[in-house]
């Protein structure tokens, strides 16, 4: 004897109401007979029987209301599938607390140790590290928009179709959405894909992929599903290409679990970090700055030197304030503070290269050493990596401060075009010399 | 296609497989009404024909990738029935380890790639699986599964468009079973001939009966070949039905009872490959009864794993995050 259960129709549901029997006691019934029909808060149901039998005893008459989930409604004679009884009801323990951030080690920032060096751009290095990259490992291909024939829209593809080929320097359609799907699947297969887009702000089309697709896969797979894969190009905002060309998706993608999230400064960082990310196992959103692959900067050549994701830089010491920053706002924090010195003003400099993880201890520290704080970001204030620094000092840094934290960010406002409106949009040197004054109070 | 030698014991594997998935798709439904699943669950009753027979000419390394209606296709990949159940019941021995739940499952082992809950998703990224089995040259083929609602979906157009220009092996099979959740074809679509769907990318496309196994499998199997041959992707829809509802919280009040009824017992795919056996290739009905003895046995087996498997432990909610990157 199988007694059929009230079953549940919905995520949600609780109760319901059976509204019609469609069997009798005596009737034989196969599975998938429809036996009843049963009304929910929020629809009429039809139930089918799971077994087959016969029907010998209706325990619920027709129209009974608020019949609880599982509480038996009819009996079958004859089923040959197992009696299913009520299900157990499995105690569970306290979720573990998030891991600890780890307990804070004082360091002090070491020298660059980058063997011999080379002057290049921002824009070479970005370049050289795909190629040392591709030439160390053949799994790794670039694909993208005008990566290959036209070597590059920013031309930091340029010479990797001559000497890789077409197989490995795919130019796809425009087509993000679909390019992004096939970059993402190609890493679930094992590849190593770099997706290059023009800029992020079409990055947005394909922006499902990059967190539904890729950065959930190794968790929903239960560590099976791995997508090494770089998404790259630039971020942010350039010059006067205004609303939709020009918009920092930092914060967007460093809210991910599952997404590593870098955003490099110098020619140095850019190949070292580059390279690192072309080797991580995990996803890796790589967001560069049309405005900085002009920067030069003394490059390490050894192809075995990498720079380690999650390790912000200490680029300026200083004891009376901390200024953080990434990307293109890095420059902007250094000749403020250059600025600042001028007027007796100590300012220490964090570069945080990497956005997810975040840097935590270095900023902090810092923090403890200063006892006051200016984040700078390019990109809109509220939700910000700025929110996020300033959160995590007062959460562990608190009794250090002297004064209230400040952020420093782009108008609330999507990016104008005029040219005065552009330049009142964004951070400036002097808007971030202001705030540093205001929080020493000179 | 001439009859295969051994057709009958191969038909007797088809049924065995359709009934494995159908008896397993019962009792899942069954385990949601207990609230031993729980969220979404879509069921493939009806469309078991599909995943059976395309997966028959699968081989090995030929990767698997499907939506969120992906029972039938794992069962099918040859995955563990006791671990398919044991996901949907959210424990420890799922294939997810109870992380990924029905519409979130994969098997590296068997091929199988999810799995997939955004609508048409699986479509570029089952093309950037044979985008890498070209890349790698090793002669496999990806099978990309979706249904009449996706094929609405923009990325299906870029991902079909990117297949043909690079010539990658694949098979795109579109399960029209007639209703994206309560929308009809007719009321979604303008060309609701969806093997045409490849013509203006010069896909070639055909339309099969997916409720018969067989006719499932000589499709899927000139599909195959066109693609391992270097020749490209190649569509097949598959006309299909679902006769629940489109997750188990759908009422389905969108087509009559009489429509339903109509399918089951004209077209059903089990119903019609049992007559095959029993009145062309004179397999006794004990046979068969066999078969459904084991079936049910095998289903009865995995619902006792999924519900005696313990849940998570609670130190799995911060693993598979992240992978050690190695230096």
């Amino acid at each position: 004897m199988t007694d059929i259960l009230m079953p549940a129709l919905s995520p949600t549901m609780e109760q319901g109401t059976l509204t019609k029997w469609h069997v009798k006691p005596g009737d034989s019934v196969r599975a998938g007979d429809i036996i009843a029909d049963i009304e929910t808060d929020k629809a009429t149901m039809e139930v089918e029987a799971v077994d087959e039998g016969v029907i010998s005893e209706i325990l619920v008459a027709d129209g009974t209301e608020d019949i609880k989930v599982n509480t038996p409604i009819a009996r079958l004679a004859g089923g040959l599938a197992p009696v299913l009884a009520t299900p157990v009801v499995e105690v569970q323990a306290e979720p573990p607390a998030a891991p600890a951030i780890p307990e804070l080690v004082v360091t002090t920032t070491e020298p660059l140790q980058l063997g011999p060096t080379t002057r290049v751009t921002v824009r070479d290095a970005l370049r050289d590290a795909m190629a040392e990259e591709m030439r160390r490992d053949p799994d790794v291909f670039l694909m993208g928009e005008e990566v290959a024939e036209y070597q590059g829209a920013y031309k930091v593809s340029r010479d990797l179709l001559q000497e890789f080929g077409p197989d490995r320097v795919i130019d796809t359609p425009i087509t993000e959405h679909g390019f992004a799907g096939l970059g993402v699947g190609a890493a679930m297969a094992g590849l190593k894909p770099i997706i290059e887009f023009m800029t992020f702000n079409f990055a947005m089309q394909a922006i499902d992929h990059i967190i539904n697709s890729s950065a959930k896969a190794l968790y929903m797979s239960g560590g099976q599903i791995k997508t090494s894969v770089v998404f790259r190009g630039p971020n942010g905002a350039a010059s006067r290409v205004a609303a939709q060309h020009s918009q920092d998706y930092s914060a967007w993608y460093a809210q991910i679990p599952g997404l590593k999230v870098v955003a490099p400064y110098d020619a140095a960082d850019a190949k070292g970090l580059l390279k690192a990310a072309i080797r991580d196992p995990n996803p890796v959103v790589f967001l560069e700055h049309e405005m900085l692959y002009g920067l030069d900067g003394d490059v390490p050549t050894d192809p075995d030197w990498t720079v380690e994701i999650g390790k912000a830089l200490v680029r300026r010491p200083g004891s009376d304030v901390t200024i953080t920053a990434h990307s293109r706002m890095v420059g902007l924090a250094i000749q403020a503070a250059e600025q600042l010195a001028t007027m007796g003003i100590d300012a220490e400099v964090i570069d945080l290269r990497t956005l997810r993880p975040l840097d935590h201890d270095t900023i902090v520290n810092s923090v403890r050493k200063t006892n006051r704080i200016v984040s700078v970001e390019e990109g809109w204030g509220s939700m910000g990596v700025g929110a996020e620094v300033v959160a995590r000092v007062i959460e562990h840094a608190f009794d250090d401060l002297d004064a209230p934290p400040t952020r420093i960010f782009q108008a609330d406002v999507p990016m104008p075009y005029a040219a005065n409106l552009e330049a009142l949009t964004l951070p400036t040197v002097e808007s971030i010399v202001a705030a540093v004054r205001a929080v020493c109070y000179r | 296609m001439a009859p295969e030698k051994g057709l009958p014991d191969q038909l007797k594997a088809f049924y065995r497989q359709m009934l494995l998935i159908r008896r397993f798709e019962e009792r899942a439904g069954q385990l949601y009404g207990m609230g031993l699943i729980g969220g979404f669950c879509h069921l493939y009753i009806g469309q078991e024909a599909i995943a059976v027979g395309v997966q028959s000419i699968k081989q090995t390394g030929d990767q698997v990738i499907t939506g969120y209606r992906d029972h039938g296709h794992m069962l099918a990949c040859g995955m563990d029935p006791r671990e398919v159940m044991a996901e949907l019941t959210g424990r420890a021995g799922g294939s997810s380890k109870g992380k990924g739940g029905s519409m979130h499952m994969f098997s590296t082992e068997a091929d199988f790639f999810g799995g997939h809950g955004i609508v048409g998703a699986q479509v570029s990224l089952g093309t950037g699986l044979a985008l890498a089995n070209k890349y790698r040259k090793n002669g496999k083929v990806a099978f990309v599964y979706f249904g009449d609602g996706a094929a609405n979906q923009g990325q299906v157009y870029e991902s079909f468009n990117m297949a043909e220009l690079w010539s990658l092996p694949v098979v795109y099979v579109i399960e029209n079973n007639q209703y994206a959740m309560g929308t009809s074809i007719e009321r979604s679509s303008s060309e609701t001939h969806l093997y045409k769907r490849g013509a203006s990318f010069r896909i070639p496309g055909e339309e099969v009966d997916g409720m018969d196994v067989v006719a499932v499998r000589e499709a899927a199997a000139r599909a195959a070949e066109h693609a391992r041959s270097g020749q490209g992707p190649y569509i097949l829809e598959m006309k299909t039905y679902r006769y629940r509802g489109h997750s188990m919280s759908d009422p389905a009040k969108y087509r009559t009872r009489e429509e339903v009824d109509l399918v089951r017992k004209t077209r059903d795919p089990i119903d019609h490959l049992q007559d095959i056996l029993l009145n062309d290739h004179g397999v006794e009905e004990a046979t068969l009864k066999v078969l459904d003895g084991e079936v049910k046995q095998i289903v009865a087996d995995a619902v006792e794993f999924a519900r005696n498997s313990p849940e998570p432990a609670p130190s799995e909610l911060y693993t598979d995050v992240y992978l050690e990157a190695s230096r």
